[in-house]
């Protein structure tokens, strides 16, 4: 159950308190986020909405250990990320987090299996056990005729599975998806948006995802609103205690 | 090894870009490797030098001879194993630009100053009972095509007229930078040219004396008493090693090493700016790349180190692509090879390959550690961003 009161339990899988980040533009001070709290549940799939600038992406960033917060603190199943070194930090991401961005971001030199084999060779793997994980992995997105092409030999959607197929490849513990299907025509969109759901019904992924897109938001479990930095509303077809915001 | 089909993949992106890099570091380092060879030929005779040897001259410069009574004095001075003396001759085969040096010497003491050179015994004993003939170097015979039994005419310039020669011997050197172009003659026969043509300012006369020391330790107690010998006579000596002796030829030809310490140097700076701008244009395209890589795990530290083996490889690939072709510039024939008229010997060393790459690899370490500074401490958040 997703909590936005700041009173979820220690079995929550990502804890937020008091999550704030400021920047420092020009002398003046910009809050983008103010004393957040989320507390999300293992295989729950969360989407941020909200009017740009309000704070969605930061909020992401933050959860998936890129970016820093001014004040707060993130506990992922268990590991207080807020005062990570930067090192530990990005064997901390290698490890927990799957990431999928709005513009694919996949290397246009690599074919589709060498993109998702990038997150397995940080790790230990045979190069035999890496290319059983990234036939599966390609195989659940549906791409596994497609794995020996490059990026410009794909359609946007087909990308946008190997970004998800890379995002999955090492068995993250949470995926982070920034507006997936945002460059995407609405057919592309909703095979986007099919598999998402497949991972997080079939495979029990814990996806959190910002979207502009009402349609796609209406896809998740819960869709948490944030409004110049601060969740306002809470959204569920299932349930959400949110104290005061409710 | 398993990341190497990454950083390929990231230096075949561009493929023109790739090869005029690969191009650059190729022609930088090709002249990087031909002025060492063209040092490495001025300094040949220092090289080869015999540490035991010395070299007597007159004071007034080696165009002025010394007498053929000073060898039995010098041979008295305690230390002095062997004496010999040598003529330059300086005549013309053919065309003046065939420059090849000539000496006139003592057969008698020849092959014992000189053990490097080798030469059969039969060749050589042919050579001392003809008073014509000549022993040539294997570089100047294959040059001009000279076999043994040849008959050659040598046109004299200082001393006139045609001289007819027969090519006894061919000699070799024993190691490789050993000199093959010399072209040795009979004392005997120079000095009955000089008698019948009533040369008498020659005649009596050798241009240098070559002196063996029974230990390099002594070389310098040696020149010294040599030159003590003869101090306030008429022709008066300066000793030096067989060394210093062919550094001087050498510095005659200016100061090559500054020479070649000044284009080198302006050829890596030049090298350096061009490489660094392609490292940074090839970092800065691919900014959301590298912070994809940072963001599923890569550490700055492996960004830094993909940039920099990148630029590494490049180097080093364009380098021995590069030292290569000087190598085979060293190795064309005399005669589709114009520098090998004046610098017979051209050498590119195992050790100048090593230090070409070495150079090259620097300068792309250099060249590329800026941008992938850049690389290292991109912060994924900005980066994203700017996409």
């Amino acid at each position: 159950m997703v909590r936005v009161d700041g009173l979820g339990g220690s079995d929550s899988l990502i804890q937020a308190r008091g999550l704030g980040k400021t920047y420092s533009r020009g002398g003046e001070q910009i809050h983008v986020l103010q004393a957040l709290n989320l507390d999300v549940q293992k295989g729950e799939f969360v989407a941020f909405m909200g009017p740009s600038g309000s704070g969605k992406t930061t909020l992401l960033n933050l959860l998936g250990g890129l970016d820093v917060p001014s004040a707060g603190s993130i506990t992922v199943a268990g590991d207080e990320i807020t005062h990570m070194a930067r090192r530990r930090l990005t064997e901390w991401r290698a490890r927990h987090v799957g990431f999928v961005f709005q513009m694919y971001n996949l290397i246009p030199v690599l074919t589709a299996f060498q993109n998702v084999e990038l997150p397995l060779l940080l790790t230990s793997l045979s190069k035999a056990q890496r290319r059983q994980h990234v036939e599966t992995a390609l195989g659940v997105v549906g791409l596994s005729d497609r794995m020996h092409h490059f990026p410009r030999q794909l359609s946007g959607g087909q990308e946008q599975r190997v970004t998800i197929a890379r995002a999955i490849v090492s068995d993250p513990t949470f995926l982070l998806c920034d507006e997936p299907t945002g460059d995407l025509d609405r057919k592309s969109a909703d095979e986007i948006m099919e598999l998402i759901l497949r991972l997080v019904k079939e495979y029990k992924k814990t996806v959190l995802m910002v979207t502009h897109d009402p349609v796609v938001a209406e896809r998740a479990d819960v869709t948490l609103h944030l409004e110049k930095g601060v969740l306002v509303e809470a959204d569920s077809r299932q349930s959400v205690s949110s104290g005061g915001v409710r | 090894m398993k990341f190497l089909g990454l950083i390929r993949a990231n230096l075949f992106r561009k493929k023109i870009r790739l090869f005029l890099t690969l191009g650059s570091f190729a022609v930088a380092m090709c002249l990087f490797g031909l002025l060492f060879v063209i040092r490495e030929g001025f300094n040949q005779g220092i090289d080869v030098a015999g540490a035991d040897r010395l070299i007597a001259y007159n004071r007034v410069g080696l165009v002025t001879p010394l007498p053929l009574s000073y060898r039995d004095r010098i041979l008295q001075i305690p230390g002095v194993t062997l004496v010999t003396h040598q003529n330059w001759f300086g005549g013309v085969y053919q065309d003046p630009k065939n420059f090849f040096p000539q000496f006139v010497i003592d057969p008698e003491m020849q092959r014992k100053m000189y053990p490097e050179f080798s030469i059969p015994d039969d060749q050589w004993q042919n050579f001392v009972k003809d008073r014509q003939g000549a022993i040539v170097g294997a570089f100047t015979a294959n040059k001009f095509g000279w076999k043994v039994g040849d008959r050659i005419p040598i046109q004299g310039t200082f001393l006139p007229g045609t001289w007819e020669f027969n090519i006894d011997g061919i000699y070799h050197g024993t190691r490789a930078k050993d000199d093959e172009t010399q072209f040795w003659f009979q004392w005997d026969n120079f000095e009955n040219y000089l008698e019948t043509h009533k040369i008498d300012r020659y005649l009596g006369m050798v241009g240098w004396y070559t002196i063996k020391v029974d230990n390099p330790d002594n070389s310098l107690r040696v020149a010294k008493a040599v030159d003590a010998l003869f101090s306030n006579s008429d022709y008066e000596t300066h000793t030096d090693s067989e060394a210093n002796f062919a550094a001087g030829f050498a510095k005659q030809m200016g100061n090559i090493q500054f020479l070649i310490l000044s284009i080198g140097s302006i050829v890596f700076f030049t090298l350096l700016l061009v490489t660094g701008n392609t490292m940074a244009i090839a970092v800065r395209e691919r900014t959301s790349e590298l912070a994809v890589l940072k963001a599923v795990g890569y550490s700055d530290r492996f960004v830094l180190f993909l940039v920099l083996s990148e630029a590494a490889l490049i180097a080093i690939v364009g380098g021995v692509f590069g030292l290569a072709l000087a190598k085979g510039f060293t190795l064309l024939p005399a005669n589709v090879n114009p520098v090998r008229t004046f610098l017979p010997l051209l050498y590119l060393s195992g050790g100048v390959f090593v230090i070409g790459i070495g150079a090259a690899l620097s300068v792309g370490l250099i060249s590329g550690f800026l941008p992938a500074l850049g690389a290292m401490r991109l912060r994924v958040v900005d980066a994203l961003r700017r996409v």
